[in-house]
This record gives C-alpha cells, sequence and structure tokens, in this order.
C-alpha cells in the first residue's frame, strides 16, 4: 500500500503547500503503516523532498506537461495511483490542486475531501476533520471509498522534517491529450500571491482611496507580504479582485494576517480567520475585528502603518 | 445554446452557524437560505446569454423542498425552466451523479456552476460532473465568451489569470469577475410574475454514490485575549510579532 504525494513545483521550485502535503503524508503513513511516494512533474531538484521522508521519487518529464492542464494532471496522477496501486492521495489546497482533485476522483472512483485539517483521528472508519462553512466550523467526514484523496488546508499541519534518502524512479506515462487549450498566462507584475504568502497585508474602506493603498504596498514589501482587501473595496475599483479576500473572495490562512482599515464583517472574518496570527489596526476600539486578533492597534492607519513600517525595516536590516 | 445553471442553496453569508442534536445536525431554524454566491454570478451571466444570444436557460438544484422558493426566484431573475432533484444533498459525488443524470438526457451545450458552495466548500461538484460526461471544465472562472461552439475562457491562477478555449461541451465553476457584483440582477414585480408561469418540474431519481459521510460538527475556539498596543509604542508590537509570535 502507498501513499501518493502530488509535488507541485514551478521550474524546479517546489512549492511550500507540497512540503506540507509530505509532512501530512509521512504521519499518515505511521498510522496506517505505507510507504510514501512523491509525484513530481517536470522537475529535476529533488534535495528539497529529502527533508520529508519520501520513500521514492517519481519523477515523470514531458514537454507536452509543460503548462498545467487539470484533465492532462488528472489522467498522469490517475495513471501513477494506478501503477503503484495508491490507496491515499495527499495533494495541497491550491487553486491547481482542488482543480484537478475532482476530475481525479472520478478516474480513481475515490473520495475526494478537501481542506483538511488534521491526522485522521481513526483510520478504521476512515475519519478526518476538514473546515466547513468557509472556517465558521469544522466537521469530522467519514470515508467509505477505498481509494482517496485528501487536500490538505494550508498552515493546518505545518511543516514537520524528516529525513530519507528517496529512491528517483524516472518514469514515462501516457494520457489523454484534453481539448482544452492554454492560450496565454498574464501574471501579475513582481507581486508575491496571496496564495503563496507567509504574511499578507490586507486593507479596507479605511483607506478611503486607492491613491492611499501606496502605503499598504511598502508595508507589503518589508515584509515580503501579498497584498489584499476588503470586498467592498475591489467592487469599488479600488483594487483588483484577485486580492478580495473573505467567504466570497480568497480564503487566507497565512502565518501572518494584517488588517488595516477593516471592520471585520462576518463575511470577511470567515474567509480570514484561520490565519495563523491576526493583527488590526482600526481607528474604532469597537470594530469586530477586535474580537478575533491577536494584537492589536487603535490608531489611524495613516499614521500608523508608515511609522509601522519604518520600524520593521530597521528591524528587518538588524535581524538579517 | 442550451445553458444550465447549477445551483446550490446556502445560508445567508450573515448567519450564525449553530448545530443541533450533540453536534450532529445543522441548526437551520434561524436560517435564511440564498443562491451561492458563486452561482449567482454565473446565473447573471447565464442571462446575459440569453439577452445577447438568444440562448435557453434551465436551473437545476438538488435538494428538499426548501430549495423551490430559491429556484423560483432564479426564474424571476430570468431563466427559462427550474429543475429540482428531491433529495437531500448528503455528499458531492452523490449531487454531482444526479447533476449528470439530468445533463446526460438534456443535450446542454454549457453548464454554469459556482466555484464552490459557501456552506461545504467542496469545491467538487461542477468537475466530478465533467469527468463523468467528458466535458471540458474550468473552475475559478472569470470570463467567458462563445462564439459557434467555440469558448474562450479566462480563469484566476495563482498571482495572474490564464486565458484558456476549447470547444463545447463546457462545465465551468463560475466566481465573481465573470460578472461584477453590480450586475447581479434583483427580482422585479414582473419578473416575480413571470416565473410561477414558467415550468417547473420535480424529479424523482436517486444514486447510491455516496462516498462520504458528515459525523458531527464543531465549532472553532471561541474569542481569544486580544494584546492591545499602543500606535506611540510599535516596538511592542514588533517585540510580539518576533518573540511571541514567531511570524516575522
Ligand atoms: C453576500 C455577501 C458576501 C460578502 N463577502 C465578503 C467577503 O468575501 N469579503 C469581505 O471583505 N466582505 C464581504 N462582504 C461585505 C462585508 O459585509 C462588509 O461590508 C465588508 O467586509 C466591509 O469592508 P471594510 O471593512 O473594508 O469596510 P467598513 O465596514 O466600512 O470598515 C472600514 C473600517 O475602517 C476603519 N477606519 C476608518 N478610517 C480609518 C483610519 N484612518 N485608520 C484605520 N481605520 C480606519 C473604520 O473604523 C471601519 O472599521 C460580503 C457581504 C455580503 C452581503
Ligand atoms: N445541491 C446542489 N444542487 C445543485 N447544484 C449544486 C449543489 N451542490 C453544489 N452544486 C453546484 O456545485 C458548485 C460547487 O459546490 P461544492 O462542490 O459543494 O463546493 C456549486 O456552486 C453549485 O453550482
Amino acid at each position: 500500500m502507498s501513499i501518493l504525494v502530488f509535488i507541485e513545483s514551478n521550474k524546479n521550485e517546489i512549492k511550500k503547500s507540497s512540503f506540507e502535503s509530505l509532512s501530512y503524508a509521512k504521519k499518515l503513513s505511521k498510522l496506517i503503516s505505507s510507504d510514501v511516494i512523491a509525484l513530481t512533474i517536470n522537475c529535476s531538484e529533488f534535495t528539497p523532498l529529502g527533508d520529508f521522508g519520501p520513500d521514492k521519487i517519481i519523477s515523470i518529464k514531458d514537454k507536452k506537461l509543460e503548462l498545467f492542464n487539470a484533465h492532462n494532471y488528472a489522467d498522469v496522477i490517475s495513471n501513477v495511483s494506478k501503477s503503484v496501486s495508491a490507496k491515499n492521495i495527499i495533494i495541497s489546497d491550491s487553486i491547481n490542486c482542488k482543480y484537478l482533485a475532482s476530475l481525479l476522483s472520478v478516474k480513481l472512483n475515490a473520495a475526494f475531501v478537501s481542506n483538511v485539517v488534521s491526522i485522521p483521528n481513526s483510520t478504521k472508519p476512515f475519519i478526518v476533520k476538514r473546515s466547513t462553512f468557509s472556517n465558521k466550523a469544522f466537521c469530522e467526514i467519514e470515508i467509505n471509498s477505498e481509494i482517496k484523496i485528501l487536500s490538505i488546508s494550508k498552515n493546518s499541519i505545518g511543516l514537520n522534517k524528516s529525513k530519507s534518502k528517496p529512491i528517483i524512479l524516472n518514469s514515462e506515462i501516457n494520457f489523454n491529450e484534453s481539448g482544452l487549450a492554454s492560450e496565454s498566462i498574464k501574471v501579475s507584475s513582481g507581486s508575491v500571491s496571496i496564495e503563496d504568502a507567509d504574511v499578507v497585508v490586507s486593507a479596507g474602506r479605511g483607506l478611503k482611496g486607492p491613491e492611499n493603498w501606496n502605503i499598504i504596498e511598502d508595508l507589503a514589501k518589508t515584509l515580503n507580504a501579498a497584498t489584499a482587501c476588503s470586498k467592498p473595496v475591489s467592487d469599488m475599483g479600488w483594487r483588483p479582485h484577485s486580492e478580495h479576500v473573505g467567504q466570497t473572495g480568497k480564503p487566507v490562512s497565512t502565518n501572518l494576517y494584517i488588517a488595516i482599515g477593516i471592520s471585520g464583517a462576518v463575511q470577511h472574518l470567515a474567509g480570514v480567520s484561520s490565519s495563523k496570527v491576526k493583527v488590526v489596526i482600526n481607528t474604532d476600539p469597537e470594530a469586530p475585528f477586535f474580537k478575533i486578533a491577536d494584537y492589536g492597534i487603535v490608531g489611524d492607519a495613516f499614521e500608523v502603518v508608515p511609522k509601522l513600517n519604518q520600524k520593521l525595516k530597521a528591524f528587518k536590516a538588524e535581524n538579517n | 445554446m442550451k445553458i444550465l445553471v447549477c445551483i446550490s442553496c446556502v445560508p445567508d453569508t450573515t448567519s450564525k452557524i449553530n448545530f443541533n442534536n450533540n453536534n450532529t445536525e445543522f441548526d437551520n431554524s434561524q436560517i435564511q437560505y440564498v443562491i451561492n454566491p458563486n452561482d449567482e454570478f454565473g446565473l447573471t451571466r447565464a442571462i446575459w446569454f440569453k439577452e445577447n444570444d438568444g440562448a435557453e436557460i434551465d436551473v437545476i438544484s438538488v435538494g428538499l423542498d426548501n430549495s423551490d422558493q430559491i429556484l423560483r426566484k432564479a426564474l424571476a431573475i430570468g431563466a427559462d425552466r427550474g429543475f429540482r432533484i428531491n433529495q437531500e444533498a448528503l455528499d458531492s459525488f452523490q449531487v454531482a451523479k444526479l447533476l449528470s443524470n439530468h445533463i446526460a438526457n438534456n443535450n446542454y451545450d454549457l453548464v454554469i456552476a459556482g466555484r464552490e458552495s459557501i456552506d461545504y466548500n467542496g469545491g467538487m461538484v461542477p468537475g466530478i460532473i465533467a469527468e463523468i460526461l467528458n466535458f471540458n471544465y474550468v473552475t475559478n472562472c472569470i470570463g467567458l465568451e462563445i462564439i459557434d461552439k467555440s469558448a474562450k475562457i479566462k480563469r484566476e491562477i495563482e498571482g495572474g489569470i490564464e486565458t484558456l478555449h476549447c470547444r463545447l461541451p463546457l462545465i465551468i465553476g463560475a466566481q465573481k469577475g465573470l460578472v461584477e457584483e453590480s450586475d447581479l440582477k434583483i427580482p422585479n414585480m414582473r419578473g416575480i410574475m413571470q416565473a410561477r408561469q414558467k415550468p417547473y418540474e420535480i424529479i424523482e431519481d436517486k444514486t447510491e454514490e455516496i462516498k462520504t459521510k458528515t459525523l458531527r460538527f464543531e465549532k472553532p475556539e471561541s474569542d481569544k485575549e486580544i494584546k492591545l498596543v499602543s500606535p506611540d509604542n510599535l516596538d511592542e508590537l514588533i517585540h510580539y510579532l518576533h518573540n511571541e509570535a514567531k511570524v516575522i
């Protein structure tokens, strides 16, 4: 029996969430005594994977898989799973992984459970906890299919190092090429994406207008953070939709979330509350965000943010 | 062009989430149900296809009779025919299988679902349908144009936007951006009156395809103590973030 972990990489750089998937698989392997197989696609840098304990790496290199295509990738993962008789497939909660997982689940006749936040508390029956109602609650799910696909909620398990010397297997896999073709990819210039960021600096209507976002961007730059915003801010066109976070926007589960001039409406909190540490900066001490934050500053963003940025810059300079 | 919009009926976003029966059941006593927001963006896009290209629009939901009012609203906004598959939605596979049965019998060119439902947050139903029926599938969809059975689709990716194309049939997972918030339609009196005359069918169908079971619920830990820092003492915040929270 094997646990298969799909590793996402981009030009040999492995995504941090894939290390978390491996950490999860390693923990699971102890409960069900399986070996852990990492599957890479068009990746040549395997060393970092060895820090997280896979027994084997299956490496697939194929020009036709250079661009992500959910149909093609699902077919590849399905064929590899079958070839190693994987019973558990672990992926991250990234946009692409969730996209391919539903396709994969049909190919393997497997259950797919997304937003998983913990190691199973029982494996017979197989029961895992996932977040639901946009992070307003968790639920325990019993999975009854023989093959299971779990996508792991970012930062819920954390990274757990365990060194191994995996065997590397170069493998060739046939797949059916999908009729869905990519034309172009437009990357937002130079910024950190919300999905990948360890720190997110988010701002709301309290900022008064798009012309004031320079203080947010400066702070984000200092912290190597992604910028995000509340829904009205993107609805008014102050910031792009891709920055809208919350129940109807993107979920954020980052290490540090800084909310500036955001009141903390339920729909906003629903999407960001699973972030580890939350800081709020708001003039109104009654703003609901203060109820769920770890640290708070009652103050004017236009004074606090530039000052905080200066101090953080000095701190970073000293500590690097 | 024939379009089906899959609608999930979800608690209004302001709802307080509570559970009954030892946390094994969702407490729906105080709950207002609405069209899942992602599905509403999809529905609006479908209505544009109707207005501009004369598309025909069906709406469908898997659920019990509390979904009827939601489907009626979709008809009042502009859909042509409503269907409800009379089963309690228990699992994504089950819902997707039931929807697939209907789609297989109705020759849709385009199926529009939401990126995810805001209650279960599975993000799975449209993908499962796509694979069962061998449709092309694009989720996180923020743009869709169709000319002569060819679709051009924009999809949000991490840190950017991808443009794709394919032939129909296609199923998408819609989200905000496909249309804007300000484009959403509120049913008017005329629409509501017309909706009463529109075909509405209750389908009896079932499936054994259930792979998961929700056992119980749990709410996150309640409010924790916040540490307030004075705006004149920002070094203290940096100290906390570095030494206590260890996030910088
Ligand atoms: C169906 C539905 C779905 C929704 N989904 C989402 C979602 O996904 N994400 C989301 O964010 N919202 C969502 N909302 C909207 C949500 O209800 C709130 O309206 C929104 O989050 C408020 O945004 P805000 O905090 O930026 O603005 P406001 O609520 O107007 O808050 C602005 C805050 O800034 C503070 N402020 C003002 N001046 C300053 C200053 N100089 N310095 C510091 N602070 C200042 C104020 O005290 C106030 O707390 C949704 C709503 C609905 C109905
Ligand atoms: N019970 C249902 N009836 C009809 N469509 C549904 C139902 N549940 C989910 N869907 C569709 O599938 C999408 C994704 O749902 P989910 O997989 O539950 O996150 C929703 O946005 C709907 O379009």
